[in-house]
């Protein structure tokens, strides 16, 4: 039987340290929505989102309120639109199109963001592929709650330089034609290396061809958890502080697979994975800075900051991993800058880089995330920081991505408010030396060797 | 079985107890167990009950649970007790 100390300690956890369920996403195919017809496709899109998805905010509702654990966001991830489009998009704006009707879709059923408004071509880019980037900053500065990926590289198939180069040009354009909302496109695309099919963490959730008809994924979340249950035992050794924060990830995991499980079996669709992802927000005391900072470093950004953050990864992975029969997606700790207080705080003290961010982004479970730059920053250099990334994801078989927001008409120094989950953030300066000869060459970066595992 | 776990904190007060329990009798809520404890200073109560098929919705119960707690200065809350299980045990 359940003990009293067991449920003082669950409802303080929810109520005071900020554990909730980060989001709850379902997957939806839409290969099944392809038609010749542009017209015809976007009817089929509504109806088959309609069909699968329009009992889940009030599903994920209902459980929020039976467990008494929040449930933030009701999500939609939907296959990659330029394979959808394909066969009847013939201008980036028949995307824009898709793009809108996947908009209204998503205010219809009541969910905040859509995901996969997007294309992998991490090999290459078909004809459609590139009709959709090209249509991306059109697409996110008309609609108000899609998100947009871009995969251009995997270890297995190396790095699409000619992809990386259209993006640059493409998260360029997107803050320009979004200057007057301080460029607020480029905080709903994330370009990516190694994306994962499952992940229901936003900018870069989308439904992989390699998925079922529809599935319910979950994203969990609890750094407020984790860093209070650091803060019981200050000073701790090395193993007593990885087994804190191992059974802390176990816990709050447990709830993810729960909430999981319910939602599948009310939706009648079947669970997909669960994220093990500590995602902070910008509420106080929902913050993986403040983890680092409790492990033992001033600011995120100090000497040491990446191997706290490496063994901080690691130990949630272990704990999680037991806790959850699928664990999928991005699994690890975001390193958000705009989403994360502590990391605002980190960067206006003078402590974090953005070239720290990147060697954290190699020990974590993403990538440059949510970091604002000048507007002035040219799209060769947007390009070099994505061949950056994707490098180190190629490399490390592991998922890697750039959202950042070259915010037009500011300066290093300058403040940008996103609002909402997308918090705000300090422009950080980047590094001014040119790339463009780089990012010019044509083609592909090849596979690394130790992808050749056959 | 449908097992829910009541939480009552708040200051200690006369009828807590008798409160809770007379609104839980009027819905037909067989109690199963009981534990309390003070934590800082602050009465923690948890109920184990029994939620019978024939029950009122869910949310309704929690809504007049915690209407119930509001008139006393309580917090009172109604959760499904799995969220307890599946957190604290294998």
């Amino acid at each position: 039987m359940i003990n009293i100390s067991e449920v003082i300690e669950t409802n303080k956890m929810i109520q005071d340290e900020n554990l909730d369920v980060r989001t709850i996403t379902m997957g939806v195919s839409l290969l099944d929505c392809a038609d010749a017809s542009v017209a015809e496709c976007r009817r089929k899109i509504c109806a088959k989102l309609k069909r699968c998805a329009g009992r889940l905010v009030e599903t994920g509702d209902a459980i929020a309120s039976e467990f008494g654990v929040p449930i933030v966001n009701k999500r939609v991830s939907v296959t990659p639109a330029a394979a959808v489009g394909a066969s009847c998009c013939r201008s980036p704006q028949d995307f824009v199109d898709i793009a809108r009707t996947l908009d209204d879709a998503a205010r219809d059923l009541g969910v905040n963001f859509l995901g996969g408004f997007s294309a992998v071509v991490s090999k290459g880019m078909t004809p459609a592929d590139e009709l959709l980037i090209r249509s991306i900053p059109e697409a996110l500065a008309s609609t108000e709650r899609i998100c947009s990926s871009v995969n251009v590289g995997s270890t297995k198939t190396g790095i699409d330089m000619d992809a990386v180069r259209l993006m640059g040009e493409t998260v360029k354009a997107a803050a320009e034609r979004t200057k007057d909302r301080d460029s607020i496109a480029c905080a709903k695309l994330v370009v990516l290396c190694n994306a994962p099919d499952d992940n229901p963490f936003m900018a870069g959730a989308f439904h992989g061809v390699s998925e079922g008809d529809a599935v319910v994924n979950v994203g969990v979340s609890g750094p407020g958890v984790v860093k209070c249950a650091l803060a019981q035992i200050p000073g701790a050794d090395f193993e007593t502080l990885c087994e804190t924060v191992k059974r802390t990830a176990f816990k709050i995991t447990r709830v993810g697979q729960l909430v999981a499980q319910e939602a599948s079996r009310r939706l009648g669709v079947p669970f997909g994975i669960i994220d093990l992802s500590l995602a902070p927000t910008p509420a106080v005391g929902d913050s993986v800075a403040d983890i680092l900072r409790e492990i033992g470093v001033e600011h995120p950004g100090a000497p040491g900051t990446t191997a706290a953050l490496a063994l901080l990864n690691d130990q949630v992975k272990k704990g999680g991993v037991m806790a959850s029969s699928y664990v999928g997606g991005l699994s690890g700790a975001f390193i958000p800058v705009s989403e994360d207080q502590g990391m605002i705080d980190a960067v206006q003290a003078g402590a974090l880089t953005i070239e720290k961010l990147e060697a954290m982004t190699c020990v974590c479970s993403v990538g440059l995330d949510m970091i604002a730059i000048p507007g002035d920053t040219s799209a060769a250099a947007i390009a070099g920081i994505i061949a950056d990334e994707a490098a180190i994801g190629m490399v490390n078989q592991k998922t890697t991505a750039v959202r950042v927001i070259p915010v037009s008409g500011k300066r290093a120094g300058d403040t940008v408010e996103f609002g909402g989950l997308l918090g705000h953030a300090p422009v950080m300066p980047v590094n001014t030396f040119d790339c463009s000869r780089l990012i010019a060459r044509k083609g592909r970066i090849p596979a690394p060797i130790h992808s050749f595992k056959n | 079985m449908n097992k829910a776990i009541i939480t009552v904190v708040g200051k200690d007060t006369v009828g807590i107890l008798a409160k809770t329990c007379t609104y839980l009798a009027e819905n037909g809520i067989n109690i199963l167990d009981i534990a309390q404890t003070v934590v800082q200073g602050y009465f923690n109560m948890m109920m184990v009950v029994d939620l019978p098929e024939t029950s009122r919705p869910f949310g309704e119960i929690a809504g007049g649970l915690a209407k119930t707690g509001e008139e006393m200065g309580l917090q009172v809350k109604c959760q499904k007790a799995e969220i307890f299980e599946k957190m604290h045990r294998i």
